[in-house]
């Protein structure tokens, strides 16, 4: 990508939008595998493959409700790495500030899809839209709390005040995941054997086409998710380069147009 | 460092024994949504006194987040906030006292609501060991995230309402095993909250570790 300082410029004596270079030809390159990538899966998990013996035309959602799951994770997973190496002194760049409040805003997307296709399916499958499953507890936490995070991270202020604080956030957060999943797990299994009803067992049945696809909607979904952290990154270069640079692009124009008058 | 956590939570609980808020806002405060329980769940006490041990525990989460915005609000008065960074107290150890400060205060507020769920859902307080060690291994718990919650919303404009949201889904491990050390306990089974007890150290070790590491860099920020 190029420097900071060729992105946004006063067009000619100041008047006229701002030009604005255009994304770079990987993040359009995986843009366009993760488009076909889902529409195969597409393709392939409602035409192609058979319904299930046991889960019948429900078991379509196997091949989009556990990569969502595993995308929101992995996003989740990122922001906290890039978090720790914002914080990090000799890794400190402002990059790693971008890509963490990217991959954030990515992750509680897909956490969001998680809680939704999951809803469903256990409708179809269980008889109701919520249980108080260990996954499914954590997954909602996990998603009020980077919520949370997304509210800290859009409170104005000084830039390395905003980074250092939206780091520490992360990874404060990022450690609660473990404790939630394992206090929410015991707490579950004091009350009840684990249920049959688990969708995870769902997958001993997996084999064949219907593994190929599933396996499909992993790759294209984690295609997609590096599609949309590249714009997203890309959206936040261009806000600080907004917030250090505007105004001397508007006063700029507005003196050319002194000069014209 | 101990010696300026311990400065730091005596002019803390200074403040408050001299100022009331904590005694006249947060108290009545819990002694509202004890009431408010009792009104939800009805004046069935077959109903109530089970849920005793999570009743109480959301009324201790819901006052310790008042807690953590007095806590913080009294260094925004006067620029005390500035004069606690040029004192040259280790950041590591005013985090450590203001915690403390905030887990002495919770615990004297958890005693009055344990008498509280004791005479409005007629719970039968027994395993009064257990029960102790519970409140005091949650309440540093609940202090170390406040406290540090605290620094990170105290001087931003929307600060009373980004706390609460920081703070609860964090807490929520915690909400979770002491109401079940406290379910287990009051059952007359306390050896069952012996394993949610362990949770409940770990966690406050874990965000007192943490806090201490961090403090200091949250501090100068605001």
């Amino acid at each position: 990508m190029s420097s900071p300082t060729t992105v946004l410029q006063p067009t000619g004596a100041g008047i006229g939008p701002p030009q604005i270079d255009r994304p770079s030809p990987v993040i359009r390159a995986v843009g366009a595998a993760a488009i076909v990538g889902t529409a195969v899966t597409v393709w392939l998990g409602l035409w192609v493959t058979p319904p299930d013996e046991f889960m019948g035309e429900q078991v379509r959602l196997l091949y989009m409700h556990p990569p969502v799951a595993w995308i929101s994770f992995l996003a989740f997973g990122v922001a906290a790495c890039s978090s720790a190496l914002y914080l990090w002194p000799r890794t400190r760049s402002r990059r790693f500030d971008r890509l963490a409040g990217a991959s954030a805003e990515v992750g509680v997307v897909f956490t969001g899809l998680t809680l939704a296709s999951g809803s469903i399916w256990g409708r179809a499958t269980w008889g109701q839209w919520w249980t108080w499953d260990p996954l499914l507890t954590t997954t909602a936490l996990l998603f009020v709390l980077y919520l949370g995070y997304l509210a800290l991270r859009r409170v104005p202020g000084e830039f390395d005040a905003c980074a250092r604080r939206s780091a520490i956030a992360a990874l404060v957060a990022f450690v609660d995941v473990p404790i939630v999943y394992f206090s929410v797990t015991w707490w579950r299994s004091l009350h009840q054997a684990p249920s049959v009803l688990n969708p995870t067992t769902g997958k001993t049945y997996v084999h064949g086409s219907m593994l190929w696809t599933m396996l499909l909607g992993f790759v294209s979904l984690t295609l997609a998710y590096v599609w949309l952290l590249g714009h997203r990154y890309r959206l936040a270069r261009f806000q600080e380069i907004e917030d250090s640079e505007g105004l001397e692009v508007a006063l700029a124009e507005r003196r050319a147009e002194a000069v014209i008058a | 460092m101990l010696r300026d956590a311990a400065l730091v939570a005596g002019k803390d609980l200074r403040i408050e024994l001299r100022s009331k808020v904590a005694l006249n806002q947060v108290v009545p405060f819990a002694a509202a949504v004890l009431i408010l329980f009792g009104l939800a769940l009805g004046p069935d006490r077959k109903i109530l006194a089970p849920a005793s041990a999570g009743l109480f525990w959301v009324a201790t989460l819901l006052s310790a987040i008042l807690a953590v915005q007095r806590s913080y609000a009294i260094e925004s008065a006067d620029a005390a906030r500035d004069g606690l960074r040029l004192s040259g107290l280790d950041p590591a150890g005013i985090f450590l006292g203001k915690a403390a400060a905030i887990t002495a205060e919770l615990l004297v507020l958890e005693t009055g609501l344990a008498v509280g769920v004791v005479l409005l859902y007629g719970a039968h307080l027994a395993g009064g060991l257990v029960l102790l060690a519970t409140c005091v291994v949650a309440t540093i718990g609940l202090a170390a995230v406040g406290t540090l919650y605290g620094v990170v919303a105290s001087g931003l404009r929307s600060r009373e309402t980004l706390l609460p949201l920081l703070f609860l889904p964090i807490v929520a491990p915690v909400l979770l095993a002491a109401t079940k050390a406290w379910k287990a306990a009051l059952a007359g089974t306390p050896t069952h909250a012996l394993g949610w007890l362990d949770l409940l150290v770990v966690f406050a070790v874990l965000y007192l570790a943490i806090g201490t590491v961090a403090y200091g860099s949250l501090l100068e920020d605001g």
